[in-house]
């Protein structure tokens, strides 16, 4: 057996946590983030590796009774999650370093402790092979959300924290009758599997194929927040630290695309090809609903918060226009929205540092005496519009051109996402940033970004631009999945006809 | 010439039984003859050696493959009743070890110092001052014990009423001697008696109807009349209803749970965590016993009747554990809903199953051996909580449980998450192998009326986690420090579930080879 690479990358972060959610806790933050480093390290190692033409696969059984094994594999879209979750828990880790102490909240510690517990979590439902392996995992990483958004939140966290457990856990149960009857079908065909492999051999077709994704996909919608079962996530974003927010939205939320492709296309094409018309309409519905939440919002996280649920709409749209195309740019999509929106969510974190609010109305005039900050700000949002240069840029183009050769008049739909996307961003930038500086927005950026801000916002802005410039050899690795992908839902792209 | 034969007795197979029964009758001689002070501790040795001695016998017995009809066709020794056998021995011994937790009360155990005064009179005060501790409670845990270990081993419905009786009437005695709240107490165990009463002569009543019917007591010769062609089922439905009836009332499955609340919190807390999964465990058990083998036949007659008791007990059990805001009456609803859980495994009856998978014998089993452990370690730490010396069950009370002790909160935490059936617990499989045993059965959409009770039910779980770790924590609430004897539940309870939540495969491959019922 080779070295069990896959495995050690998830243990590492999960024995940190395990150090920090004890109650010896000497030197909690320099362990808390050596581990994340060193997990990062790991992780990269095996992107290198992957690049370079390994393959990784560990496969043990696990429960033999049922079928279950501890399976990881990586493909090129769970390695791009992978990197997006090693990369982004350190840059947390960093920013959210000296938690300002509050009446009632918790202590540091526990707050790298639940990170590093999430993060371990996290990579293990990218790299699950098995379905119930991955439904263990995804259900798992509900608790330490739980506690970082309700331990460590603002006024109404409590609240906050149990709303998104509950639409999590709903989505979660009815998964599990799908977990359940996966489990049937493949026992009543011979041999019981969970794996991914054995399972998409059975080619589950019909009504009960139908139910079963259903399933699945109600688990994603809510995870991928989508109209109409997105509530939770303005909430938990506005209550959750910024640092919280980071993790929930750019890498768990993550969890609902990617199991969209690996489950619901891979698992039931037919079905999928079926319920694609619905998505995709629910997936504009998103778009555009997200992006006029988000003009109206009066709270810088809420207004990021509502962004988001736009851009997975957008995610959304590309896996079910069921183009090649389409399906590579939503992989695209989710690593650069992961790092966009961790730059917004954390630069903003920040401003609230320093002003003590998130009210847009509680700023203005910021750039005049903290120009760092703005700057970092107008970088991040940029690339929440998809500017041109920015990696969010491709993604959106080739989800839109996919899109577009499939269902044009979706595609110009979508695009007017786009167009409310540069309104929303510029419009925030123009009322915290420019205009009138009062006494009091002055008083509070006395300092601009400090040496450790810097060394939180320089990575994530080089990283957008890299991918942006250079996409190439990103989208190359996604390609195979986003192929494979087309292959087992039987569909072609569109052969682009001459004069239309 | 009838000339009488002398009954064959496997006394080495029944070996762990008559260790139990025979501790029990030393115990109570114990009593009687031997110094008030050093009763405890000979009591205490007795019944852990009992258990110990028990269980180490049975273990042998598996081994060298005991198994068959037993005892003149009154008792079955087969896979299930091997795996339960265990299970209620260690569970029982768990149970036990709260039982006699003394320095966590000041130095006396949780029972009353003389049950038989009445509350507030002169001689409960003398009795309480001269720190006089009731040892009968060991005696009858064993009583009690043995008599849950035959109920769910009986092969005939004569035997299963004696067993049945045998295990109930020291339980309704323990409930009502707690040395707090004595008055709640004895209610408590008058409404169990009561009660508990009722549902054995409906169970008499329906033995009757069902000899009458087959002119047998056993259930393989019931088996064989059931599937006879014959006029008149009505007094064989009407049989199988009652005694069905009874059983249901131990389990505490909707519309017979309405003692458990009440009893729940009256009882004293270690007896109450004994009585959630030890009776459960023994009713679940006789319960399947008695409708696989006695009842097979006649499956397509129960199976929709425990269909919608499944559903009624889950849903009820579910909601109305939301409105409550004392601990142990929520688990009390908790185990209601429970109940519920692994009803729906049971109405899944004779699923096709390949070999090596589980049968629904195997998920109910596996689902009480996991709800078991979170249990008993769960009411372990509620015997901790106090306010002004005694134990505490206000929610409000339990409020920053996590700021005060992060440790306890953190492991009734684990447990909740298990009772929820969160993964990487063990609660989570056996959640699995419950509905899964359903779906199999061809009841899917039983399976989806399940997954909402389980969702409902998280609900009021996690509410207490809350409660629990972001609320500031109530005043003049302490949490007390027990001795090992506490902890071990607690320890071991936290252990087993994680364990069987990462690796169920041990047990599930101990339960799935020994799940076929001998007929």
């Amino acid at each position: 057996m080779t070295f069990p690479w896959l495995t050690i990358l998830g243990i590492i972060p999960l024995i940190g946590a395990a150090f920090m959610l004890f109650p010896v806790r000497l030197a909690a933050r320099p362990v808390g983030l050596i581990v994340s480093f060193v997990t990062a390290a790991v992780g990269l190692a095996i992107g290198g590796m992957y690049l370079g033409g390994t393959t990784f696969l560990e496969q043990v059984p696990w429960i033999k009774t049922f079928g279950a094994w501890w399976s990881l594999r990586l493909d090129g879209m769970s390695l791009a999650m992978v990197l997006m979750t090693v990369i982004l828990t350190p840059i947390v880790l960093v920013a959210e370093r000296k938690l300002p102490e509050r009446i009632g909240r918790w202590s540091s510690a526990s707050f790298f402790g639940l990170v590093l517990l999430l993060e371990s979590m996290s990579l293990f439902v990218f790299m699950a092979d098995d379905v119930l392996l991955f439904y263990l995992f995804f259900e798992a990483t509900l608790i330490p959300v739980y506690f970082l958004i309700g331990g460590f939140g603002g006024a109404a966290r409590r609240a906050a924290a149990m709303k998104f457990l509950l639409f999590s856990l709903a989505g979660g149960l009815v998964m599990l009758a799908s977990v359940i009857g996966l489990y049937a079908v493949s026992a009543s065909a011979g041999k019981p599997s969970y794996l991914i492999t054995d399972l998409a051999a059975l080619h589950i077709d019909g009504t009960s194929g139908r139910w079963l994704m259903l399933g699945f996909l109600l688990a994603f919608i809510v995870k991928a927040p989508m109209f109409p079962v997105h509530t939770w996530l303005p909430e938990a974003a506005e209550q959750g630290t910024p640092g919280t927010s980071v993790l929930l939205v750019g890498v768990l939320d993550k969890i609902g695309t990617f199991g969209m492709i690996k489950f619901c296309l891979v698992l039931f094409p037919e079905a999928s090809r079926w319920v694609a018309p619905f998505m995709i309409g629910l997936a504009l519905i998103s778009i555009i609903y997200g992006a006029a939440a988000a003009f109206a919002s009066k709270n810088l996280l809420r207004l990021i918060a509502y962004t988001s649920i736009s851009h997975f709409g957008m995610m959304v749209l590309g896996i079910y226009a069921f183009t090649s195309q389409s399906i590579t740019g939503s992989i695209f999509y989710m690593l650069n929205h992961g790092f966009s929106i961790a730059a917004l969510f954390l630069v903003v974190g920040f401003m609230i540092k320093r002003r003590g609010t998130a009210q847009i109305d509680a700023y203005g005039g910021v750039q005049k005496v903290a120009p760092l900050l703005a700057g970092s700000f107008l970088l991040a949002g940029l690339s929440g519009l998809a500017l041109p240069g920015m990696s969010t840029f491709i993604s959106e183009f080739l989800v839109l051109a996919g899109t577009w050769t499939r269902f044009p008049w979706v595609a110009a739909v979508a695009a007017l996402g786009v167009v409310m996307s540069a309104v929303y961003i510029l419009s925030m930038y123009r009322r915290t940033m420019t205009g009138p500086l009062s006494a009091d927005v002055a008083k509070s950026f006395e300092s601009d970004l400090s040496g450790s801000e810097k060394l939180v916002v320089l990575p994530l802005i080089a990283i957008i631009l890299l991918l942006g410039f250079f996409p190439g050899r990103t989208v190359e690795t996604m390609q195979p999945t986003a192929d494979s992908v087309m292959k087992i839902v039987q569909l072609s792209d569109p052969v682009p006809q001459a004069g239309k | 010439m009838n000339t009488a034969t002398a009954p064959v007795i496997e006394y080495v197979a029944l070996m762990p039984i008559l260790i139990l029964l025979g501790a029990a009758c030393i115990g109570i001689l114990v009593e009687a003859f031997l110094p008030r002070h050093h009763r405890f501790h000979t009591q205490l040795v007795i019944v852990g050696a009992a258990i110990v001695g028990a269980f180490i016998r049975l273990i042998a017995n598996w081994r060298q493959g005991r198994s068959g009809i037993m005892a003149m066709g009154s008792l079955t020794l087969d896979g299930p009743t091997y795996v339960m056998w265990s299970g209620l021995l260690v569970f029982g011994l768990l149970a036990v070890l709260v039982f006699a937790e003394r320095k966590a009360n000041g130095g006396v155990t949780t029972f009353a110092a003389s049950a038989a005064t009445t509350p507030g009179s002169k001689a409960e005060a003398t009795a309480s001052a001269a720190r006089i501790e009731h040892t009968e409670i060991f005696p009858l845990f064993l009583f009690s014990l043995a008599g849950m270990m035959l109920f769910l081993a009986a092969n005939d419905m004569l035997t299963l009423f004696v067993a049945l009786e045998v295990f109930s009437l020291p339980l309704y005695l323990m409930c009502g001697m707690a040395r707090r709240r004595r008055l709640l107490s004895q209610e408590a165990a008058l409404k169990y008696f009561l009660l508990g009463a009722f549902s054995s002569a409906f169970f008499l009543f329906g033995v009757a109807l069902v000899y009458g019917y087959t002119g047998s007591f056993t259930f393989g010769d019931i088996a064989i009349a059931v599937t006879l062609p014959t006029q008149g089922r009505g007094l064989l439905i009407t049989g199988l209803a009652l005694m069905v009836v009874g059983v249901l009332f131990k389990i505490g499955a909707v519309p017979f749970h309405n003692w458990t609340p009440d009893v729940y919190v009256g009882a004293p807390t270690p007896v109450t965590g004994f009585m959630a999964i030890c009776t459960k465990a023994a009713a679940s058990m006789a319960l399947l016993r008695l409708l696989y083998t006695a009842f097979g036949g006649e499956r397509w007659s129960w199976q929709p009747v425990l269909m919608v008791i499944a559903i009624l007990t889950m849903l009820l059990g579910a909601v109305f554990g939301l409105t409550q805001t004392d601990v142990k009456r929520l688990l009390a609803y908790s185990s209601v809903a429970h109940a519920g859980f692994i009803l729906t495994a049971v109405v899944g009856a004779q699923g096709i199953v390949a070999t090596g998978q589980l049968t629904s014998v195997g998920a109910v089993m596996f689902y009480l051996i996991a709800y078991g452990f979170a249990t008993i370690g769960a009411f372990a730490i509620v015997t901790l909580v106090r306010r002004s010396g005694g134990e505490t069950n206000a929610m409000d009370d339990w409020a920053g449980l996590g700021r005060r002790s992060p440790v306890l909160a953190g492991i009734f935490s684990f447990f909740l998450l298990s009772f929820a059936g969160i993964p990487l617990t063990a609660g989570f499989i056996g959640k699995w192998a419950a509905f899964e045993s359903a779906w199999r059965g061809g009841y899917k959409w039983l399976v989806v009326v399940a997954v909402i009770a389980s969702l409902i039910a998280a609900f009021f779980y996690l509410k207490l986690i809350m409660i629990m770790w972001f609320q500031p924590p109530a005043e003049g609430v302490e949490v007390a420090v027990p001795s090992a004897l506490t902890w071990v539940p607690i320890i071991v309870g936290a252990l087993a579930t994680l364990l069987l939540g990462v690796a169920p495969g041990l047990l599930l491959d101990v339960v799935s080879t020994a799940d076929v019922f001998l007929r």
